[in-house]
């Protein structure tokens, strides 16, 4: 498996849409810096940034590259290698290189604007943290879809509807029932809505984290009864691990069964 | 050294294997032949693991490869389709699979007999489909394996390398090997191999010599042979 995330990894380093993400998020870095010169404001504006827009880009990136390597999956199927290993590997070339480009591309404009002396590192380090995961989960969930849709433009379409609706329906639709059952207690039924997308789960992480009750809103702060903060992270993070992990075995099965 | 019992495989309401049986225990050449879409194509990935059977046993040397892949060692296969990934040079291309597959012997006189030489240092995307096609077959000859699984070998190839292709065919038989091969270029078939096996609508249709067939379908024209296979229902 390590030699196919070698090659995935060698192929990714030498295309361009590499570059084109690790260089967005190095422009951002510096633009919100320059513009707000605070790294705490920072943070949150990237929190913000980054809770849409790296499951955006991770989904694309995953399917797309799921269907370009099509010729290399069929060349590794032939060799006696186990079979989930060839798509394992390829997901985590995929998920550790985009992780790797957030890393950097953000990591380089906050650490010269001072971030090591400063006290927002450990929030900046979660953040990074928690936009490494997210990579890393809407990796997966492109892998899964594009494995069972041999048709390109379905894979596509599915991987970007499922994306619109964890970012924007999701919590439309979670905000109106509130407002519906607003007579009933909800406080459970928020929690469960809240940890069941990955996407809300990483805000109200980072919230936790950051402290900021302003912004924490109902979710947050029933998180925040319910566990206190400490707890709370804790119980956050292992949803994230979950939502990591379910569509990696998602992966294992499919690649068992798949035809070629 | 290849048993199959009663193997069956749908893709969606399509049957392509029904029931089909078919043991190999000789060394030689097997053509594997039938109209387009005979299950020639499943049979062989089948047997390679890219397809998953719905039911029945595929053996390979005594044992069940269903769900293994250490088999495959053992395995040298040209895919149908050169299809390989573009932005690679063909030297990094052939450094990678040596590195994915242990035991990689005669690729420098593979490249050399070929005229590879030169395309080395191109792109993948960069090459004419007989090119390819060469660079398909050193990635399957340059492996020494019990069994060698040939699809449509002679594709895109010019005279000069189809030359060399039987050449390696006849080397790898001399060796004890045991060679399947599906082409659709009959006088290919008839040269160089020892016996025939033709599928149609999933199962073994039939089964023998280039002469019995010739024989039984009373004309000395080999294509016309095959072609009879069909048409005598």
């Amino acid at each position: 498996m390590l030699k196919i995330l070698k090659y995935s990894f060698i192929d990714l380093a030498r295309s361009r849409w590499t570059y084109v993400y690790l260089l967005f998020y190095l422009a951002l870095g510096f633009v919100l810096l320059f513009l707000n010169n605070d790294l705490g404001k920072g943070i949150i504006t990237i929190m913000n940034v980054i809770i849409i827009l790296v499951p955006l880009i991770s989904t694309i990136f995953g399917v797309m590259y799921y269907y370009n390597s099509a010729e290399f999956t069929e060349l590794l199927l032939a060799m006696p290698i186990n079979r989930p290993l060839i798509f394992i590997g390829q997901y985590l070339g995929v998920a550790i290189s985009l992780s790797i480009s957030l890393v950097l591309g953000l990591g380089i404009p906050f650490l010269i604007y001072g971030l090591s002396q400063s006290a927002a590192i450990w929030d900046f380090s979660l953040l990074l943290l928690i936009g490494s995961a997210l990579s890393f989960i809407f990796t997966g969930l492109a892998f899964n879809l594009a494995m069972r849709n041999d048709h390109k433009i379905k894979g596509f379409s599915y991987a970007i509807l499922l994306w619109l609706f964890l970012a924007v329906i999701y919590d439309g639709i979670f905000l109106m029932l509130l407002i519906v059952m607003e007579d009933y207690p909800l406080d459970v039924f928020a929690l469960i809505a809240t940890a069941v997308n990955p996407i809300d789960l990483s805000r109200i992480l980072v919230l936790l984290k950051l402290d900021i009750s302003a912004l924490m809103g109902y979710t947050g702060a029933v998180f925040k009864s319910f566990a206190g903060t400490l707890p709370g992270m804790l119980v956050a993070s292992g949803m994230l691990f979950l939502w990591t992990a379910i569509p990696i075995l998602g992966i294992f099965r499919k690649s068992r069964r798949k035809d070629f | 050294m290849i048993a199959i019992k009663d193997l069956n495989k749908t893709f969606g309401k399509n049957q392509v294997l029904s029931n089909l049986n078919l043991e190999i225990n000789e060394q030689g050449v097997f053509a594997i032949l039938g109209p387009n879409g005979s299950g020639k194509s499943t049979l062989i990935k089948s047997l390679l693991g890219l397809c998953i059977p719905d039911s029945g046993e595929i053996q390979f040397k005594g044992e069940s490869v269903l769900k293994k892949h250490h088999y495959r060692n053992n395995i040298q296969y040209l895919p149908q389709i050169a299809k390989f990934p573009g932005n690679l040079k063909v030297k990094e291309l052939i450094a990678m699979i040596k590195d994915l597959r242990k035991g990689a012997i005669r690729y420098e006189e593979i490249i050399e007999k070929f005229a590879l030489e030169e395309s080395l240092n191109k792109k993948l995307h960069a090459l004419s489909g007989g090119t390819r096609q060469k660079i398909n077959l050193l990635l399957c000859f340059m492996f020494d394996g019990d069994l060698i699984i040939l699809d449509e070998p002679t594709t895109g190839l010019d005279p000069k390398a189809t030359v060399y292709l039987k050449q390696l065919i006849r080397e790898e038989k001399d060796k004890g090997k045991t060679i399947l091969i599906t082409s659709h270029i009959m006088q290919f078939v008839e040269e160089i191999s020892d016996e025939l096996v033709y599928l149609l609508e999933g199962h073994i249709y039939f089964r023998g010599t280039p002469d019995s067939l010739k024989q039984k379908a009373e004309t000395r024209d080999f294509e016309e042979a095959i072609a009879s296979l069909t048409e005598q229902d």
